[in-house]
Formats: structure tokens, sequence, C-alpha cells
């Protein structure tokens, strides 16, 4: 009982000294932000997001750590598929995912690098990507005539404009000691409804969650064996120790 | 009741005694953390394998030979090693049959080919020969030694093949090693497919045998 | 087997060896679960070492490649991530794991004599300990290990006179650069784990030669049966060797936990800033140190108050703040050891200076001229760092006074032992 009493004790200690500080900052927006509540065991939707991160995202942005092939075996999306769909002229499936354009000269045309997105929902919140990609609208005062509500003033035109089509603020929600949401309304234009578009972002989103760290698909499912075999072997080490402890009065 | 230690049981009593149940849960304890650091040693011996870089590097290359003249040569390199393809004459055919008796395995029994590449002239097609140009012996790259007579490297009764110049081992031209050199066999045949007449991929089994 | 053992201890003191630091080393009976934090620093020490090993297989100490290759580690070397995070959370554990070893030190009085000198040790493990992880940190050559240590080898630049030279001598170039990375590779993978199993190695011959403390801060060594055994002490095998199997794996779960499920701890062990590679025209926006370093970069932020002296009298006090760690011993004037039986001045100090830590390290990891902590109280960040800087220093620098002060309990003869 006691020595329990000092276990909890040490572990509270630790535990506020890491968890007194845990309460980190998710981002400095001035806007609230969206969840995508994404899924990662969900290997459609996965498939779905690279399939978007290739046709559009990959002609300005690289992912210049991750390799097709690593992709096409984590997310069972055929290497033919990969080669016939996804590859640009002269690329191998065992090669990094570059972007068509290079740094130079996307750096000409945006006034800025595109940044690398191998890890960018590691580097931003998973959230502030989610909602990052569905804050454009239109804005004449700007180079490429696009602004974001996330990212004022970002360099990134609307590369899903094909598929949302054009939308205002309509209004701004204050909820109390909160950051204000943002309501929109949808101008027309676009492929696809607003729900529907949704969808794509979130599945988008899920697949640059996925790129960050490739190895989240499996990390959980080796860790999960890790726990059971160790916990075995704990309840076996605290008996050996009682059995050995009976001898010390 | 004295205030010392004679009343009471204190400090250690049957010390180190080893009964069943210790013998067991030590045994179990023991066991069970030899296995976990067995898997534990997993992901690190893994961790020095090929990894996806290396293997993205050595995969099958293609190499066009539509330019490659009868008699020439061209090297291209398949996983860090040289790869020939040579597109034999008939003159070059003709000197497998004459030396066969110099040969130390004229048949590639003990030599590494694919089961295509597995017949006199060591090739899936007559005329093109594949082959990896790391020598059997000690892993030297051997020199092509086409010339015979007076402008031969190796000396004027030579009729042609490949020669290492680390420790003086001949081949022939179909890589055959010649008795009497310090390699051992012949030199190996990678995989390799024929895509088209004049495209090989080399790494690759052709379709029906992999 | 005993013919092999016997040839060896005819050329090596095998069996005496042994003996004398295993089987027949006798530790008091009644330690608590503060005193496991010896051998699970031991263990850290060894996940670090070992995973440090294969991380070094693959990794690329040159500015232009560097992060690279960690993604490339992440993601192209097999189990790569599995060893990186390995490494990763057990920097951020052994941390832990210290400094609950060194609060328990504080507790027991495990610092007075005769253990002086197997606490300056431990105290210069800490400080070689601090040195190899901020070394450390630079490798990624992520944002924020560039600006991290462009901000920290800066603070040599406020030594008057030589710290300009001093620091572009550490660097090796005008700003944190590749010559920078290339010899902080060196000092982290070569020099510094070889001062710090030195110095374990010592630290563990020194215990021994001194014997463990214990929570009730008596000397089991001044008590011994007829054959010469302490009556208190338990051999370290089996009964600790068990005792430790048992929390080893205890730590371990807490430790693949981490790994497995959170191995970024909420930017606290892996920074978010530091998934980006380091660019070196535009500083984050908040450089934090890691959560190890913040109560000492808090101490070293609180100084504002010195006018001109600000920058130095930051970097002093850091210094002072570590160097007063190796004073202890000497400023502790309390008759007993164990805060078992001290007064309730010693305790609320104590419980004061805990609070200041870890406040510190909260107050380090926030910008200075917010209000996180405590906001209801409407005080900036800055201004709590600088209350808590004052009790840090004042429990040091009082230590002599409120010890001497406090009404202490008889300590008895013999350890307190119950099932």
């Amino acid at each position: 009982m006691k020595t329990m009493k000092q276990i909890l004790g040490v572990l509270l200690g630790a535990g506020l000294m890491v968890g007194a500080t845990a309460a980190m900052a998710a981002g400095d927006t001035k806007i609230h932000l969206d969840s995508p509540n994404i899924n990662m065991t969900d290997r459609n939707s996965l498939q779905r997001g690279a399939k978007t991160f290739v046709n559009y995202c990959l002609s300005c942005h690289s992912a210049s750590y991750m390799r097709y092939e690593h992709m096409s075996r984590d997310l069972g999306i055929d290497p033919d598929v990969v080669k016939k769909n996804m590859l640009f002229a002269g690329d191998k499936i065992g090669d990094l995912m570059k972007a068509s354009m290079s740094a130079k000269d996307a750096a000409k045309f945006f006034g800025a690098p595109p940044p690398d997105l191998s890890t960018i929902t590691r580097v931003k919140s998973v959230d502030y990507v989610y909602s990052f990609l569905k804050s454009f609208y239109p804005d004449p005062t700007t180079p490429t005539g696009w602004n974001n509500t996330v990212f004022e003033k970002t360099a990134m035109p609307h590369v899903l404009f094909p598929l949302q089509g054009e939308q205002k603020v309509s209004a701004k929600a204050e909820t109390e000691g909160d950051k204000p949401h943002l309501v929109y309304e949808h101008l027309g234009g676009g492929s696809q409804s607003p729900e529907e578009f949704e969808g794509t972002v979130r599945d988008l989103v899920n697949f640059l969650v996925y790129l960050g760290e490739p190895a989240k698909l499996y990390r959980y499912k080796i860790g999960f064996w890790v726990m059971v075999f160790l916990g075995f072997l704990l309840v076996i080490t605290w008996f050996l120790k009682k059995e050995y402890w009976r001898d010390v009065h | 009741m004295s205030n010392d230690t004679n009343t009471k049981r204190e400090g250690l009593v049957n010390p180190g005694q080893d009964t069943p149940r210790r013998r067991f849960l030590r045994r179990l304890g023991l066991g069970m953390g030899a296995v976990g650091g067995a898997a534990t040693a997993v992901p690190f011996v893994a961790s020095m394998t090929p990894s996806a870089r290396a293997k993205a590097a050595g995969a099958p290359v293609e190499i066009d030979i539509s330019e490659l003249q009868p008699g020439e040569m061209t090297t291209v390199a398949w996983r860090g090693k040289p790869v020939w393809v040579l597109r034999r004459t008939p003159e070059m055919l003709a000197t497998l049959k004459k030396i066969e008796g110099e040969i130390s395995d004229p048949a590639s029994e003990k030599s590494i080919q694919p089961q295509y590449a597995s017949n006199e002239l060591r090739s899936a097609r007559e005329d093109i020969l594949v082959l990896e140009g790391v020598c059997t012996h000690l892993g030297c790259a051997p020199i092509t030694a086409f010339d015979t007579g007076e402008e031969s490297v190796v000396d004027k009764d030579w009729i042609g093949g490949f020669f290492c110049p680390c420790h003086g081992s001949k081949f022939d031209f179909a890589g055959r090693v010649y008795k009497g050199v310090p390699a051992p066999t012949n030199l190996p045949v990678p995989p390799h497919r024929f895509v088209t007449d004049n495209l090989i991929i080399v790494g690759e089994d052709p379709e029906e045998s992999a | 087997m005993s013919k092999v053992v016997g040839w060896i201890d005819e050329r090596f003191p095998l069996t005496k060896v042994l003996k004398e630091h295993v089987t027949e080393y006798y530790a008091p009976k009644n330690f608590n679960i503060w005193y496991i934090f010896g051998a699970l620093a031991l263990l850290c020490l060894v996940n670090q070492i070992l995973t440090g090993i294969f991380l070094t297989m693959h990794y690329k100490p040159d500015a232009a490649s560097a992060f690279a290759s960690v993604e490339y580690i992440m993601r192209d070397v097999p189990f790569g991530w599995l060893i990186r995070y390995m490494h990763s959370t057990g920097a951020s554990l052994f941390f832990v794991v210290i400094y609950l070893h060194m609060f328990r030190g504080l507790m027991y009085g495990s610092y007075r004599s005769p253990r002086e000198l197997l606490w300056i040790i431990g105290c210069l493990i800490y400080l070689m300990l601090m040195a190899e992880a901020f070394m450390g940190y630079l490798l990624p050559w992520g944002d924020m290990s560039y600006w991290g240590a462009q901000v920290i080898i800066s603070l040599f630049g406020a030594i008057p006179f030589i710290g300009e030279g001093l620091s572009e001598w550490i660097r090796g170039d005008f700003v944190v650069s590749d010559a920078t990375l290339n010899r902080f590779f060196a000092f982290h993978v070569i020099l510094l784990p070889l001062i710090l199993a030195g110095l374990v190695y010592v630290h563990i011959v020194a215990l021994h030669k001194v014997g463990s403390n214990n929570p009730d801060g008596i000397e089991i060594k001044a008590n011994k049966n007829s054959a010469g055994t302490p009556r208190d002490g338990i051999p370290f095998h089996p009964y600790y060797t068990v005792k430790d199997s048992f929390f080893a794996v205890a730590f371990l779960m807490i430790f693949f936990a981490i790994v497995f499920f959170l191995p970024e701890m909420g930017g606290l062990f892996l920074e978010k800033d530091n998934f980006a590679p380091a660019n070196i025209l535009k500083t984050p926006p908040d450089i934090v140190p890691l959560w190890y370093f913040t109560p000492f970069y808090s101490i070293l932020r609180a100084v504002t108050f010195l006018g001109d002296y600000s920058k130095l009298g930051g970097v002093l006090s850091m210094g002072a703040a570590i160097f007063l760690l190796f004073a202890l011993p000497w400023l502790d004037r309390s008759p007993v050891k164990s805060i078992r039986y001290r007064g309730g001045l010693y305790k609320a100090a104590l419980v004061i200076f805990v609070i200041a830590f870890v406040s510190l390290g909260f107050l380090g990891l926030k910008h200075p001229d917010h209000y996180d902590y405590l906001p209801f109280l409407g005080l900036k960040n800055v201004t709590w760092a600088q209350i808590y800087y004052f009790i840090y220093f004042a429990f040091f620098l009082l230590m002599p006074i409120y010890t001497k002060l406090d009404k202490t309990k008889p300590v008895p003869d013999r350890v307190r032992y119950s099932h």
C-alpha cells in the first residue's frame, strides 16, 4: 500500500513537471480553426488525398523526403497506377516526390518558394492546414487575385478553385472567450458542393498527416504489442520482487 | 521484551534460499527478458539493411542498345556494380568453341546465371551478352581485352575476351573463366529481360519466369 | 565454468569485483521508490548510447544535408523512426529521471558528509548532460535547433572583453553554421559521451566507497553484525536487482508509451518549429529551448533590472544557479540529513523551491510579456519569473540560516522498515 502511494506520488510529481507545461499554444491565428477529424485507418480517404495531392499540390510543392514507392506500398496503391497516373515524365517509382516546377522558378512566380510539404502538418498544426485550404476568397487587391482568412496575404493562389469555386465571408460569429468563427457564403463555381469539397480537403489533410510521418500508420499497432509484452513482464517482475523480498524483515 | 534484535525476526531471514517458486519466476522473467532483448535487437539489425534509398538506387535500369554496333560494348551501373552489354560478332562467338578445353567451367555448372542464360553462350539472345563486370576472385572490375596478337593486353596468343588486371584472371566472350587463374567461377549474368529488341532492363527477369 | 572463472580471477579480479559491487554490496533495506532513479538513469544512458550509435550510421553532420538525413532516417531507413524516437524520448526522460534523482538527494540529504564528492560528481554529470543535450539538439538542423544554438552561444558574448571572440571560437564562424554543426557532432557523439561514461563510472565508485544513503539518512555502516556486514543492509543482488527490474519494466512502459503514442509530447519533446529546416534569415516568433533547460532559461531572462548589465547579469545568474548546486553540501547546516527528521522550516523551503523550479520551467516556455501564469492575477510572465528567481536563490543562499534555526527531530539508531 505504501509503495503504491509512493509510486503515485512520483508519477504525480513527474506528471506535474512535464504536464504543467504541456498546454502549448496551437497556433497564432486570429480566427478559430476547424478540426478535420481525420481517420488514418481509412485507406480510401488516404488514397483520395494522395490523388488530390499529386494533381493539385505537387506541381509547385515538393515532398522531397518521401518516395512514391513508399506511398504506393503504405497506401496500397498499385505501383502501375502510380507509374501511369502520378509520376512526372522521367521519374521512377523509387524517386522522391519532387515538384515539377523548380524552387527557383516558383520563387520567381510567387515571390517566395512554396514550402516543402513533407512535414507541413508537423510544422503547422493539422487544424491550421485544414482551415487554410478551405479559407480562400477572391481579392482583387492581391497579385494572385486570392486572399485567405487564415493566412492573410498568402502568396499561394487558390489552387483548389476548380473544385471549390468562390466564396466570401458573410458573418463573424463571436464565441465567448474564443476566436471568432467565420461563416462563408458560397458564390458559385466549382465542380463540388461545399460538403463534397470539405471531404476533399479532409482527405487531402489526412494524406498530408500521413506524409508528415508515414510511421504513424504502423507505430500504434507495434506500440500496442510492446505494451502488452511489457505488461506481462511487469507482472512477472512484480511477483519475483515480492518473492525475494520475503527474506527481508 | 528487550529492545534489541534477539526477540523479533529482523534483517535477512534465510537469505538466498532457492525455492521452486523463485526458480520458476526467475527463469520466466529471464526468459521473457531475453525474448524482449531479442525483439529489441530486430529494429536495430533491420536498420542496417539497405534503406529505401539504396533500394531505389538499385532499381532495375533500362539500356537502349539500338546504337550498339556488333563488337561494341556498353557499361551501365546497376546496384553500384558495372554491368556490361556486349553485342558479339560471329567471330567472337566462334572463339567460344575453340577454347572450350581451356575453360574451367564450360557448362557454367558452378557459376551464377539465370536459367534463361544457362547455355553455352551464357545469354538469352545469341548476340547480346549481359554480364556483371565483377571478377569472381576478389571483386575487381576486369577490363576488355578484345584485341588479339601483338595489340593484346594479355599475350600474343590471346584470342579475345576479358582480363582482370588485379590478379590476372582471364575470361572468354561468354564471361567463362580460364583454367589456372585465381578466379573460381565465370562472371555472373544478372537478371535481365528484353522489353523490345533494342531495350534491355537489367534487374528484372523475363515476365514468364518471374 | 568455475575453471574459466578461476583462470580469469588469476588475471583479473572478476569474482572480487562482482562480490564488492553486486552480490556483497550492502545497500540499506529501507529504500523507497525515490531510490530507483539511479538505476533508471543508467538505463537511459545505455539507451541513448545504443540508439545514438545507430543514428550515427545514417545521419549526416552537414548543414546542407543534416535535416534531410533525419527525415531519411524517419522514412527510408527500416525502423529508423523507432530508433530516432527512442533517442529523442530518451533524452527528455533522461532529464526527468535525473531531476527526480537530484530531488531525492535534496529530500534525504544525500549530498551531506561523507557524500559531498559523490554529489559533486553527480552535478558534473548533470552539467555534461546539459551540454550533451544542447549540442545534440543542433544536429537535426531544424529551425529551432539553429536559432536555439544561435541564442545560447551568443550568451557567451556577454562575458566582458573576451565574449565576442569566445562565441566566435565556439561557433567557428560569425553565426551558427556548418562548422558549428560539424564540431557539435564531434562533441555530441565522441567527447561528451566519453566524459559522461567516465563520470558515471566514478560516480558509482564513489557511491560504493561511502555506501548508499537512505530515506532515514542513517549510516548503516555504523551498525554492523559480528560478520562485519551492516545490520540494516541487504545484498544488492538479488534484492535490489529484482526490485530495480520491476521498476525498469515500469519505466520502459512509460518510455515506450511515449515513443509509440506520443513521441512529440505536444511539442515538448519534439518542437513544431524543428520539423522545418533551419531558415537562417528568419527567426521563429518564439524561441524556446527544450523543457529541461527552461528553468535556467527563465532565470536568464528574468534579469531585466540591471540596465546595461542585464545581459551579463542574466548569464551570470544562470551560471550561479547551476554552481550553487555544487555548493549544497556546505550550505546545509542541519544536524540531520533526511527530511523525515527535519523541522517545518526546511520542509516549507523545499516545497517552495520545487514550486519555484517547476514554475520557472513553465515560464521559460512562455513569452515574457504574456500573461500565462495564473492569468487572473494580472502579472506578466517575466514578473513571475523574477519572483521565482529570487526564491530560487534564496533557497540556497539562506540555507545556512534556516537549516540552523530549524527544529529537528531525534534520529533513531536504526532505519525504519516495514513491509
